[in-house]
């Protein structure tokens, strides 16, 4: 070993440290599962945190119902392949309730779905610490958000509030009933992400990869034709060569047309055609601001 | 196989990639200097942006009605900024070039968030200030300045903007790199530069300006962040390995899991785990993708031990010949970060390292003015305010001076009742002259400036007939300490000469009732005899101190207030049996049975001094002998 480290090496060790911090402070944290190639990279630095003992936390998937089949196909194979506890939370009431983006709005679904959800889950759950895969470079609201970020007692974010981080000295105190979000990937940007899936050998869900697949095509976005989506006159599914940069809800996540079919492929296209990833969430089309807004509210 | 740019496989193209250093810098100017746009252009250029993000701001632009793009929407982040049109928070941003990643802390410039800015700076490796060249070194420049300064940035860039809008004149580039440089004297600064760009125009940004500044031959502001060697940075020398947790998933395996802070851990070094002092040998380094023969700086494993030894979180494993300092009291420097005032009898907790503990703010000692560097009298802070302090925590830390080692000299104090990060603290060398005690009232408030004397010390001197001494007497308890000083007060006064003796008891229930028996207390106490023995001397009498004073360092900061030149030591030597048999007290019976903590020399260090003035052995001989002894010394010495 030379007497540095290289940048994905710093990353890796400083994610460690954020990690293991967690579960040294806390007494019951949770680590968010969204089955995306974020969180697949975060559950594999938990594993190498904790080695050669188990991860010490359970995960948690905050499901919608509107997630696409291979994810969930996709989830259940890898946590059990590495033997972590998946635990799963559905706001049941709104999913009998029929929430759907279609008739409600996307704003509206999500508050349901994922904000409303996910604050229920982990006050439920009693979680005081749960970590999130997100990264500083994915929106302009989250390149000011700490790595230990704190959440009142109804998970709201208060951006003006925030407590100062400084170092590597993580501040985990809180009062019965608040939380702590934990964002251990902050640092990492969209390449080091793929880049770190592609030394470490990392599983991810294949919609990430290219494929021929059905689509309905809507200004300039493949809508996905995993479940049932209500059609605009003269819209029919077609067959396009694409792959996917997020995964999201079925109705909400678009595609992007791409012959990508391999990591560095992907991101050599990356590299080539730089559009930035969550564009292809359409919830972001929403407002001005609109990240900063459901963060607020207790998004992640 | 693809080909991406210059016929390199994309495979090739990854490893190079992977080889990359991280360089983490912050950027510091105040809102017109044009940081936001220095920083677009810098992303912009390096590819960073990507397209959507671009068509968002257009976007924005437009609802501002700003007109064309403006690079400062790059970076700017959140709403109610956008609205204000100034940056209030630290904003992280990366972009990378084929040679390294860079993290940015994009940190505000004006006054009342310095908070931020110490934030920014605290992981930054390097730091670029803004000067806009029209306006020359502002107080404000000073203060980012100071400020990196503080936070311990080996590298500054001082990135003299909008050249374009002085003609890219050559001459006022070198009068502010002259006027920066003075001030830059005054400060611990390791490596400066300065680099003439305006920003708007793109020009020494990334790309080298060869067209307007044809006399600047340095490199650009991207070329210096990417050629900037770092690799001296780090300390390798004082092994610092904080326990962060421990893991035990059998009874076979015993792992402690850590970053290392400085220092390379290696198998089959000897290693002493802190505070208990027990030692053993390092088993193995422990990481999933195999174990490793040695860790550096900064990198996060696990490590066994060939001995079982209860180690936990907050201990530290260090080379048993090369320990930090282990005190629960430090000296430091605060910057306050809360918008609730600083409490001198607040409740706050200490994290440091992987150390967490209650601790107490002992003293205020002064403030800092971050733009004159003044320092003020203060008996509390406010947000954004820098101080010296004196902390003591109930856990004992494990820490070096701040200067040599960032990782283990820094802290945070959380506010025990909020739960809020209140300050950010770098510990100070305590030997350092600077820090000494009896600085503490040195303050630039003329106020507190000593009244010219009417009558001279000389004078007083003539008029008593003798030139006022102090002779410090230490030992243990109850070795005859006290016995000998009065018998000495005696003599000198029936001879004419005028002494007065201060001891323990007198002091503690007078001068010193306030005074707990902490460490930091007893050192406290100390200084105040220390300076009621220099106030007597200068009334003209000679001070006898009789005090355990077992800390040489101690002593040593006495005879530093009193003046060396009229400080006499005096040691009573005498054996533990002889104290313990004259120890009415019953102390040291007490600290045989463990009742009594603390006691010198017993369960408590007590350093002899080296090179005493004069000795008294109760033992061989009687307190008047030895009085007389000293009495002849000061008088052939001409003091009396």
């Amino acid at each position: 070993m030379e007497d540095r480290l290289t940048h994905l090496q710093e990353l890796e060790s400083e994610s460690i440290h954020i990690i293991r911090e967690v579960a040294a402070e806390f007494a019951n944290p949770v680590m968010l599962y969204s089955i995306g190639k974020d969180s697949s990279v975060m559950v594999r630095l938990a594993q190498k945190a904790f080695y050669p003992a188990p991860i010490p936390f359970p995960l948690l998937h905050v499901d919608t119902n509107f997630k696409f089949h291979d994810m969930y196909a996709f989830r259940d194979k890898f946590c059990k392949d590495i033997g972590a506890e998946l635990r799963i939370y559905r706001n049941e009431e709104a999913i009998a309730a029929g929430t759907n983006p279609f008739d409600l709005g996307t704003q509206k679904c999500c508050s349901l779905l994922k904000t409303q959800a996910l604050v229920d889950a982990i006050r439920i759950g009693k979680y005081d610490a749960a970590f999130g895969g997100a990264r500083r470079d994915e929106e302009k609201s989250r390149a000011k958000e700490r790595i230990f970020s704190f959440r009142d007692e109804i998970g709201q974010w208060e951006p003006k509030n925030q407590r100062p981080e400084l170092w590597n000295l993580y501040n985990a105190k809180i009062n019965k009933g608040e939380s702590i979000r934990v964002f251990p990937l902050s640092n990492w940007t969209e390449l080091d992400v793929w880049q770190y899936i592609y030394k470490e050998n990392i599983p991810i869900v294949p919609m990430y990869f290219a494929k021929e697949r059905e689509m309905v095509v809507r200004d300039d976005m493949l809508i996905p034709l995993d479940g049932p989506i209500p059609l605009k006159k003269g819209e029919k599914p077609e067959k396009v060569m694409c792959r996917f940069r997020t995964l999201g809800c079925y109705p909400c996540t678009g595609a992007i047309r791409s012959t990508a079919k391999t990591v560095p492929e992907i991101i050599e296209e990356m590299m080539v055609v730089t559009i930035s990833e969550r564009s292809t969430r359409i919830i972001d089309h929403d407002t001005e601001g609109s990240m900063e807004i459901k963060k607020r509210e207790g998004y992640f | 196989m693809k080909k991406v740019n210059k016929g390199k496989t994309i495979e090739a193209f990854l490893k190079e990639n992977e080889q990359k250093e991280l360089l983490r810098f912050s950027s510091a100017g105040s809102v017109d200097d044009g940081k936001s746009t220095m920083l677009g252009h810098l992303l912009h250029d390096a590819k960073g942006v990507y397209e959507d993000q671009l068509a968002s701001i257009k976007n924005a632009s437009k609802q501002m009605a700003k007109g064309e793009i403006d690079y400062a929407l790059f970076t700017d982040g959140l709403k109610a900024e956008r609205e204000q049109g100034i940056t209030i928070d630290v904003a992280y941003r990366y972009f990378s070039t084929p040679k390294r990643k860079f993290i940015v802390a994009d940190t505000p410039g004006h006054e009342q968030y310095t908070r931020n800015m110490a934030t920014g700076a605290s992981t930054a490796q390097l730091a670029v200030i803004l000067i806009d060249a029209r306006l020359g070194v502002l107080t404000q420049s000073k203060r980012h300045l100071f400020i990196s300064s503080l936070m311990g940035i080996p590298h500054i860039i001082v990135a003299v903007n909008k050249m374009d809008l002085v003609d890219y004149s050559e001459e006022v580039f070198a009068k502010i790199k002259k006027d920066f440089s003075a001030f830059a004297r005054k400060l611990n600064i390791k490596d400066l530069r300065f680099v003439p760009i305006s920003a708007l125009v793109g020009d020494n940004v990334a790309a080298r300006d060869k067209e307007h500044m044809t006399w600047y031959e340095g490199e650009s502001l991207l070329e210096l962040l990417e050629n900037v060697y770092i690799g001296s940075d780090r300390n390798m020398v004082d092994l610092r390995y904080p326990v962060q947790y421990v893991l035990r998933p059998n009874l076979n395996f015993r792992g402690f899991c850590g970053q290392v802070a400085s220092g390379v851990i290696k198998v089959g070094d000897e290693v002493m785990a802190l505070p208990s002092g027990k030692r053993s040998h390092v088993k193995a380094i422990v990481t999933m993708d195999g174990d490793l023969d040695h860790a550096i700086p900064g990198q996060s494993v696990t490590v066994t031990l060939e001995d079982e030894i209860d180690i936990s979180r907050g201990d530290m494993l260090v080379r048993p010949n090369n320990l930090p300092q282990t005190d629960r009291h430090i000296e430091a420097t605060l910057i306050w970060m809360s918008e609730q005032p600083m409490d001198p009898n607040g409740s706050y907790f200490i994290k440091q390292t992987t150390m967490t503990s209650r601790c107490r703010l002992e003293k205020l000692r002064y403030r800092i003015d971050v733009n004159t560097l003044h320092r003020e009298k203060a008996d509390h802070l406010e947000l954004n305010e820098i101080g010296r302090v004196s902390i003591v925590s109930n856990r004992k830390l494990m820490f070096d001076p701040f200067e040599q080692n960032r990782a283990t000299g820094s802290f945070i104090l959380i506010d025990a009742i909020t739960n809020n990060t209140v300050a950010a603290g770098m510990i100070i060398r305590r030997e350092s002259a600077d820090d000494t005690p009896e600085l503490n009232g040195k303050t630039t408030d003329e106020r507190l400036r000593r009244h010219p004397d009417a009558v001279g010390t000389a004078e007083r001197s003539e008029r008593l007939g003798q030139i006022a001494q102090t002779i410090w007497v230490t030992g243990l308890v109850a070795s005859g300490k006290s016995d000998l000083a009065y018998a000495l007060e005696k003599e000198i006064f029936e001879k004419g000469g005028l002494a007065y003796v201060l001891d323990g008891e007198d002091m503690r229930l007078g001068l010193c009732r306030d005074l707990d028996f902490t460490a930091c207390d007893k050192a406290e106490h100390i200084r105040r005899v220390a300076e009621a023995a220099k106030l007597l001397n200068e009334a003209g009498v000679t001070a006898i101190c009789a005090f355990v004073s077992p800390f040489r360092k101690a002593r040593a900061q006495a005879a530093e207030i009193i003046g060396k030149d009229r400080f006499k030591e005096v040691y009573v030597k005498a054996s533990l049996e002889y104290c313990a048999k004259h120890d009415d007290k019953g102390l040291y019976k007490g600290a045989e049975e463990g009742g009594v903590k603390g006691l010198a020399g017993v369960n408590a260090p007590y350093e002899a001094p080296a090179a005493p003035w004069e000795t008294f052995e109760p033992e061989n001989e009687g307190k008047e002998a030895c009085a007389f002894r000293i009495f002849e010394k000061l008088r052939k010495e001409g003091k009396l």
